[in-house]
């Protein structure tokens, strides 16, 4: 299910003195299965691009294709796109609400129509991909879990609508180190089944090590498109929107500076530590 | 989906108008309130709407956000018109149908009323489109002081109004997300029959209700972190001044409340 995004535009307050334009003409393809990672500076449209392609909002001019629809046209199939495309927002654990975490992660699958029976399945499922105890907790309130528990029963509600597509709008800020990696597996876990990842993230490191694609935002427009490493190589500009590089980039880069041999696409941790290794085996055969 | 609602009407400027003291404007509101109804001739209501428009003017607001504050009353101000026209007894009869009469007496009546809440609503527009919410409450609480001598709570009364205002923003944009979040689960918000309809409240009010618990105890912290204990002893970083702009406009509209005295 290919996303298209089409010259795409979206104004805040249109007609006021409050006019503000969060996405100006945005032109980008995504295809099945990718992992693509959207970086920018605080307000640079990144949430907006993600809620114009959930079809939550309705884009000032510009189209959005799924599948080669337009969803924004009349007729469109609302339902089935809320079972396609799922989205995990900035604190998800802000949207729980019912009694039990049981109903709640439920209240997906049961709103867009997955038959009865199968909806034990669902929610037993994505409670432990999320690795939260189903007999333990699904009779609790939501409201009585930790933070970190309340985290993975909002995650878990998104994923049990099974999407195709998911969105995470920077799912790992604020969860301790171990959250973050538990996370970040999951995800990829999820992109290696097939499903497509658009995530939005501060943390350059962990796109370095999943992402197979990186749109770079700034000031609305899309600045930069491309291989991780492709983007990460253009370290200034970056820094020049606000951006840092991933560590291992950046020792990469530090490395190459002193005439160093270290190939442009090493920025995962593996591929460093390989490379480093073969230079200290170098210096020991000179 | 809600983010297009304009807040308040305030209009941020720079103008004299703008630049006046707010216990002042506030105080001159009413006084043209009393002015708008004192006045009788028409020499005096054309007074009134020079008055009016030399203020917007320069104020510097487009006139159409003046204009603008008129819209939700439009249905009030035609009723009361229509209302009166025809139920004014006595005076010269113009025409007449069915039970229905219009004499000339009435028609100037009515016109002279729904001039009046005309009047009304634009005079209480330019207050609050030249003032922020802010600054109101701040007024207000300076004014009330007096009160503090019979235990009235003016400080804490002035505080929970700002404390509302600023969180009004804030609870509109969570209900905006708690929305979308809802919606991109497959909730429903305008679909359905009434019950329907309320039963699908549920997945917004709940999160937002707990998001705003959440808020008031940690503001409440952090105000008292900041020791934070009433209005004692607590100064301003904002004082209000009256200077020579607010007396020259106390003195029109004290030019125009006389010459409304004078039977005009």
């Amino acid at each position: 299910m290919p996303i298209e995004l089409e010259n795409l535009k979206y104004t805040y307050m249109p007609g006021t003195q409050f006019e503000t334009t969060a996405v100006d003409g945005i032109t980008l393809k995504i295809e099945d299965g990718e992992f693509l990672g959207i970086i920018g500076e605080t307000g640079s449209g990144k949430t907006t691009l993600i809620e114009l392609m959930a079809g939550l909002i309705k884009p000032t001019s510009g189209t959005v294709r799924i599948n080669g629809q337009d969803i924004n046209k009349k007729g469109y199939d609302r339902k089935a796109l809320r079972r396609l495309v799922g989205v995990v927002f900035q604190y998800p654990e802000h949207q729980l609400f019912e009694e039990t975490v049981y109903k709640d992660i439920a209240f997906g699958p049961v709103k867009t129509g997955v038959p009865e029976e199968e909806i034990e399945k669902r929610v037993r499922r994505s409670m432990r991909l999320m690795e939260l105890d189903f007999d333990g907790l699904k009779d609790l309130s939501p409201f009585e879990l930790s933070g970190g528990q309340k985290r993975r029963v909002a995650i878990a509600g998104v994923l049990a609508t099974e999407p195709k597509i998911l969105i995470l709008d920077e799912p790992v800020a604020g969860l301790d180190p171990s959250g973050r990696s538990h996370l970040m597996n999951l995800i990829g876990r999820l992109n290696a089944e097939g499903v497509t990842i658009i995530m939005i993230t501060h943390s350059m490191d962990d796109l370095a090590e999943n992402a197979r694609r990186v749109a770079v935002l700034n000031g609305a427009k899309l600045i930069m498109d491309g291989e991780p490493y492709k983007v990460f190589l253009r370290g200034g500009e970056l820094k020049e929107t606000g951006l840092g590089l991933p560590v291992v980039a950046k020792m990469a880069s530090m490395l190459r500076e002193r005439g160093k041999n270290v190939p442009e696409d090493v920025i995962k941790m593996d591929d460093f530590e390989r490379c480093v290794e073969g230079m200290l085996k170098r210096r020991v055969n000179d | 989906m809600i983010k297009n609602i304009a807040l308040g009407q305030f209009f941020p400027g720079d103008s004299a108008v703008h630049r006046m003291d707010a216990r002042m404007k506030l105080i001159l509101t009413v006084a043209v309130i009393v002015l708008i109804f004192l006045v009788r001739t028409l020499v005096g209501n054309l007074a009134v709407l020079a008055f009016l428009i030399t203020v917007t003017l320069v104020s510097r607001v487009k006139a159409v956000y003046v204009i603008r504050g008129l819209k939700p009353l439009w249905f009030i101000i035609l009723l009361t018109f229509v209302l009166n026209t025809f139920f004014y007894s006595g005076g010269t009869t113009l025409f007449s149908w069915w039970i229905l009469r219009v004499s000339q007496e009435g028609l100037i009546n009515a016109l002279r009323l729904a001039v009046r809440l005309v009047f009304l609503i634009t005079a209480t527009t330019l207050l609050t489109l030249t003032t922020s919410p802010i600054a109101l409450t701040d007024a207000l609480e300076s004014l009330m002081k007096p009160l503090k001598a019979v235990r009235f709570p003016a400080h804490e009364l002035a505080m929970m109004m700002t404390i509302a205002l600023r969180f009004i923003p804030t609870l509109l944009e969570e209900t905006d997300r708690i929305m979308k979040a809802q919606t991109a689960r497959g909730a429903e918000f305008d679909s359905g029959s009434i019950m329907k309809k309320a039963a699908g409240m549920v997945p917004l009010l709940v999160p937002l209700f707990v998001g705003a618990f959440r808020r008031a105890d940690e503001l409440a912290f952090a105000m008292e972190s900041r020791c934070y204990h009433g209005g004692e002893g607590r100064t301003r970083m904002k004082i209000m001044r009256l200077s020579a702009r607010d007396f020259i406009a106390a003195l029109i509209v004290a030019a125009l409340m006389v010459f409304a005295a004078f039977g005009y």
